[in-house]
């Protein structure tokens, strides 16, 4: 006998229970600044998640680099941001955090993979808090056409002034050396006065001691530093005061020019648009230097956005984020973004292996102005990007840039005051 | 006979849309962003009552006075180059358009408008690459006239960018003068030409003896339009220049100025409160330029009735 009312009663229970399944299914969204990497989220590292945890769902939502953090703070003011939120370093994440915007992450399962150092530029200043889960950090160094060195019967440079006299061999054979424009301003001074300047402070002694003023921007290994940037002027392309960072990406790969000053991170960018070999050198170190140092330069973590509803999925993701697993996809998926757990990690890449190989070399330091120094007015990173940029234009001498800068931090950085 | 005027209601309804939109999204958020430059953030990141001394700092402070002084400074050369070449281009171009001999009207009517519907981003990409020393035509179309050599990275230098921008704004937006003063020219009756030929004036006395008179309440129009427009500019600066305004602070001009204060630059915090200062000044500079407009010039114009 059919009973309708029956079936309907049933039918009704079988969409229920298909509906609580549905509903146990949350979604993350990953709020990021790197857009570049939309693919590898989605092919490689969020299936590689949903492996383990079918029921959480992510996506990945990036910003454009120079609006991200505009665009977060006000998303996170107006309490529409993501779930996860891809951590800058230092003061941008800890008032972020100080905010209430981001979570503590003490009790995170799996932080103990991580050193101080890799924890400092997501920590308050004291140490007591931890608010992002370090996921990389990047390397500088320089990027050079292996095909054009060996055509020129060049060796990788051991030292600054072996550096500039191949500058000079590649210029008189016709080539463009260096592969840098200063429109942009940031890499004048990331990939400029922050790639070869570790060696001139050495590391960081140096950026310590900017920070308790025992050192200043306008003595010894600072402007040493400009005046090594400032030899660069003859080897730039011609025109480089207009080139753009996209310009100077596609004049190095389409095989234009010798030498990219470069962050690691241009591995995964370079690698499928060269047809030539790429082999990288660490930055030279002045003649009669035996320790050389690296800026080893944390870059990017991973927080949790405190007014978020789906924080104990948010968490899961974290804790995976901390795992071998993880470090090793990831450091494979992003060459040049290198992990900063303690998991013995082997990277496909030999690019990537040659720039991480270079900490078992070298003294890691990261960039000079991100922890403190950037608090005040006027901010420190900004006027390096400036001066810098300013250096390389020949607009002003390494001499007049370095007193520019310290007076900028004297300004109102306590420490540096009145030495 | 006490029989009173109903109350006009419809007034009121047919009002009513565009003060309710207008209030709530102009007059509300500008009085709101004045009072809130007015507060500066405490040791506590609570915002307290500060009254004018945010306009003080900003005017005389040596982190933020050299800044304001440089964008104010720029954005008057860019408004003067706008005043110098867009709209006696627009001027220009309107009473060729409109003279009896110019074929193909329509035609270039178009083409010459076509820059202003396109997106600033678009416009700043095309003239970026243009105008790049790497892969650009700047150099070729010089070479075109033997003066390669003077090609320079034009968006590049301090001295050049900012002109360099300017004319690419101008190149624009001339749409928009020519189209109003083209509106203009058009409507003057064919009797009053007709009547000056037959008085004997050639073709450039009729152009400034009796259309350009004719024509002044939009040249005034055209005038105050540009210089609220180019006060408030920021989009073509930002997709070329990026949000540092280089080199040197070169083509910093208010907008760029106050964006980088508001919402904060790379390892720069965001200073929301300095920001709406900014954006305060910016809204008395826009006040006293319309205010000048409105009773220096708009108030003792002759009314022609034609």
């Amino acid at each position: 006998m059919f009973r309708p009312a029956r079936t309907f009663v049933l039918a009704l229970a079988v969409l229920a229970l298909v509906g609580a399944g549905f509903a146990q299914r949350t979604t993350l969204t990953i709020e990021s600044w790197r857009n570049d990497d939309l693919g590898i989220w989605q092919n490689t590292i969020i299936p590689a998640f949903n492996a383990h945890y079918p029921d959480i769902q992510v996506v990945f939502s990036p910003t454009a680099p120079t609006e991200y953090n505009a665009v977060l703070n006000s998303r996170l003011e107006a309490g529409s941001a993501g779930d996860l939120i891809t951590c800058r370093p230092f003061d941008l994440s800890l008032d972020q955090f100080e905010r209430g915007h981001l979570a503590s992450l003490n009790d995170l399962p799996g932080m103990e993979y991580f050193s101080a150092v890799a924890k400092s530029a997501w920590s308050t200043d004291d140490g007591s808090d931890v608010f992002c889960v370090p996921m990389a950090s990047v390397i500088h160094g320089f990027i050079y056409n292996a095909d054009m060195f060996a055509e020129l019967g060049l060796a990788e440079p051991a030292t600054y002034e072996e550096f500039l006299a191949q500058l000079q061999t590649i210029e008189d054979a016709g080539h463009t050396p260096l592969v840098m424009g200063t429109i942009d301003q940031w890499e004048a001074a990331t990939m400029g006065y922050q790639n070869i300047g570790p060696n001139y402070w050495r590391g960081e002694e140096g950026r310590l001691g900017l920070i308790e003023g025992t050192i200043g921007y306008d003595e010894g290994g600072f402007v040493e530093a400009f005046r090594a940037l400032a030899e660069w002027i003859p080897f730039l392309p011609a025109g480089y005061q207009a080139m753009s960072y996209p310009d100077a990406q596609n004049f190095f790969t389409l095989g234009l020019g010798a030498i990219f000053p470069a962050g690691s991170w241009e591995i995964g960018v370079f690698r499928p648009m060269v047809d030539f070999e790429m082999g990288a050198f660490k930055p030279p170190v002045p003649a009669g230097q035996d320790t050389c140092y690296i800026s080893d330069h944390t870059d990017i973590a991973l927080g949790v956005n405190a007014a978020s509803p789906n924080h104990e999925a948010a968490l899961t993701f974290l804790e995976w984020m901390t795992t071998q697993e993880f470090a090793e996809l990831y450091g494979n998926a992003l060459p040049g973004f290198f992990p900063l757990a303690d998991h013995p990690v082997t990277l496909d890449d030999p690019l990537a292996q040659t720039f991480i190989d270079w900490r078992n070399e070298c003294e890691p330091t990261i960039r000079s102005a991100y922890q403190i120094l950037s608090r005040g007015e006027p901010n420190n990173e900004t006027e390096l990007w400036n001066y810098s940029a300013q250096v390389l234009s020949g607009t002003l001498t390494p001499e007049e840039a370095a007193a520019a800068v310290q007076r900028g931090l004297e300004n109102w950085y306590a420490p540096q005051q009145g030495r | 006979m006490n029989k009173r005027k109903p109350f006009p209601w419809h007034v009121v309804v047919f009002l009513a849309p565009a003060t309710i939109v207008y209030t709530a999204f102009m007059i509300f958020p500008l009085l709101d962003s004045l009072r809130f430059s007015t507060f500066a953030p405490g040791p506590d990141r609570t915002f307290t009552f500060v009254g004018l001394a945010n306009y003080q700092r900003l005017t005389s402070d040596p982190n933020w006075a050299p800044f304001l002084w440089n964008a104010i400074k720029n954005n008057f050369l860019f408004f003067a180059v706008h005043m110098l070449v867009q709209n006696p281009l627009g001027l220009l171009l309107a009473a060729l358009l409109s003279s009896q001999i110019t074929r193909f009207k329509a035609l270039f009517r178009t083409v010459l408008f076509l820059p202003t519907v396109l997106s600033v981003v678009l416009i700043g990409f095309i003239w970026r690459l243009i105008l790049s020393p790497i892969w650009g035509i700047s150099g070729d179309f010089l070479g075109l006239f033997g003066l390669e050599h003077l090609n320079r990275p034009w968006l590049g230098l301090e001295s050049t960018a900012l002109v360099t921008l300017s004319l690419v704004s101008v190149w624009q937006w001339v749409g928009i003068p020519m189209l109003l003063f083209l509106a203009a020219l058009v409507g003057i009756p064919d009797e009053l030409i007709e009547a000056a030929r037959v008085d004997g004036a050639n073709a450039w006395r009729v152009f400034w003896g009796i259309r350009f008179p004719l024509i002044l309440p939009t040249v005034g129009i055209v005038g105050v339009l540009t210089f609220v427009g180019n006060f408030n500019a920021f989009d073509l600066i930002y997709t070329t220049q990026r949000a540092t305004a280089g080199p040197n602070y070169a083509t910093d001009i208010l907008g760029t100025f106050f964006f980088r204060t508001f919402f904060g630059m790379q390892l720069q915090a965001a200073n929301p409160t300095m920001g709406a200062t900014i954006a305060g000044i910016m809204f008395l500079i826009i006040l006293a330029g319309v205010l000048l407009y409105l009773f220096a010039y708009q108030m003792r114009l002759q009314r022609i009735e034609l």
